[in-house]
């Protein structure tokens, strides 16, 4: 199958395999996760109050603005050298070892935190970002987004993305800084909506 | 607050939405493989769908890659729901089993799978689940385990009932399993939701429905093997996944 090509734009139309199956779709996370994803450690990808820790943290709103309570949010993220080393153990961490992942569900303000460091560029040149996705009761499959650090404005032309956004939702991706770390709020829809990604069949084909 | 809509209602609303799909003639014949995000039956997808198309971008970076999971990370005892107590759970014994593979169909190996369920009764271990069903002592419905060298999972747990909930009037939920899944690249991150082949609830479903395509839903479903059922001991269930795009693939592969 390879008509997709003709279908830009749009997750929900991509994931035709030229030799296997189309991908088995996605469903909400629904209320009920929180006793069984949620684990000890999940959002400390460095221990809270280790000498580079930063804490990244915000909440997760809907189209009306009212917290969701019911979010799960995971991050994936190079180290501060912009090195991406994939180590194991982040469902029982040792304190020691940078994996480059963790898990935040939202609280009951709608909020989510993670200890972690600020990524380096992994890509010479671009923006450091940090890779995160969202889902929640309610919503349907899941959403990719970035988190861009503050700062860095000079690099946002070299950015495919940044670049190809108008200013208002480009901000949706830009962390600010505040006193405890970096903030960062998932709009669900509406005013400030964050802009969310498609990985997907977007590619024109090659030659 | 207001009054709860009717199963005629919501039924209405989901064959108004699939018929509006069968007539596109805008998508050439190809399967959409995902949820519909704007889906107003789910009552609560209303103020939860982003409005904006989703913007397309190549995955750089960390999207490249996958969280890694260890044999450190979990206790292979963590793939037998029915024996994280001291007796055994109430219900009919079942094992999961199946592989998770790319979309060239290569096996996703040594990856993480997690499950949460509802117990026989259709009653989650979560403190807002108030559906007055009993909890049974014995079973937690949290699983989880790493996929071997071929892709394969395997859990041993519980068939779970349906419950009701408020989505509108006499709602009820398909019985199901929570299945949480990663693959090589961050972009293939997949939760969704397993069903049991037959269930006659399926179709009043707006969750399930969501997926417009029937042969896209069909992929939730999983099938009897008798192959995994043993003697005296559990039935068998196989249902194998599919993840989406790494990134990586010739964009015709996409």
């Amino acid at each position: 199958m390879t008509g997709s090509a003709a279908m830009t734009g749009s997750a929900a139309m991509a994931g035709s395999a030229a030799m296997g199956e189309p991908p088995t779709p996605g469903q909400t996370i629904g209320p009920f996760f929180g006793y069984a994803l949620p684990y000890p450690g999940d959002r400390q990808l460095v221990p809270a109050g280790s000498p580079a820790a930063v804490l990244l943290h915000g909440r997760v709103l809907d189209g009306a603005g009212a917290p969701v309570p019911d979010a799960l949010l995971e991050i994936g993220q190079a180290d501060p050298s912009g090195a991406l080393t994939g180590r194991a153990g982040s469902l029982c961490r040792d304190g020691h070892t940078f994996t480059g992942w963790g898990r935040s569900a939202t609280d009951r303000a709608g909020e989510y935190r993670f200890s972690t460091v600020l990524p380096g560029p992994a890509v010479p040149g671009r923006p450091p970002f940090l890779a995160m996705v969202v889902f929640a009761r309610g919503l349907l499959d899941r959403l990719f987004t970035r988190v861009y650090l503050p700062g860095y404005e000079q690099q946002w032309p070299a950015d495919p993305l940044l670049a190809s956004l108008p200013a208002e939702r480009r901000a949706t991706l830009i962390a600010t800084a505040d006193a405890t770390g970096l903030a960062f709020d998932v709009r669900l829809q509406g005013a400030g909506e964050t802009v969310f990604l498609d990985f997907g069949g977007q590619a024109p084909p090659a030659g | 607050m207001t009054e709860l809509a009717s199963q005629a209602q919501i039924s209405a609303e989901i064959a108004a939405h699939a018929a509006d799909w069968a007539a596109d003639t805008g998508r050439n014949g190809e399967p959409i493989s995902a949820p519909r995000l704007d889906y107003p039956p789910y009552r609560s997808s209303i103020l939860r769908h982003p409005s904006h198309r989703l913007q397309p971008v190549d995955p750089e970076a960390a999207e490249l890659l996958a969280p890694v999971f260890g044999v450190a990370d979990l206790d292979p005892a963590d793939a037998d729901l029915t024996a994280q107590h001291a007796g055994e759970p109430i219900g009919e014994r079942i094992v999961l089993a199946g592989r998770v593979l790319d979309a060239s169909g290569r096996p996703v190996a040594g990856q993480l799978v997690e499950i949460w369920q509802a117990n026989a009764a259709g009653r989650y271990r979560h403190q807002r689940d108030q559906h007055p069903a009993p909890i049974d002592a014995n079973f937690t419905g949290a699983g989880r385990c790493l996929t071997g060298p071929d892709g394969s999972y395997r859990f041993l747990t519980i068939k779970p009932g349906p419950y009701p909930w408020l989505n509108h009037h006499n709602a009820w939920r398909p019985a199901h399993v929570h299945f949480s899944l990663f693959g090589t690249a961050f972009t293939q991150r997949l939760i969704t939701q397993m069903y049991f082949p037959g269930d006659p609830l399926m179709p009043f479903d707006p969750i399930c429905q969501s997926i417009l395509d029937p042969a896209v839903r069909q992929r939730l479903v999983a099938s009897y093997d008798h192959e995994l059922t043993e003697p005296q001991r559990h039935t068998g269930y196989r249902w194998d996944v599919v993840l989406g795009s790494t990134g990586f693939e010739p964009a015709a592969q996409r």
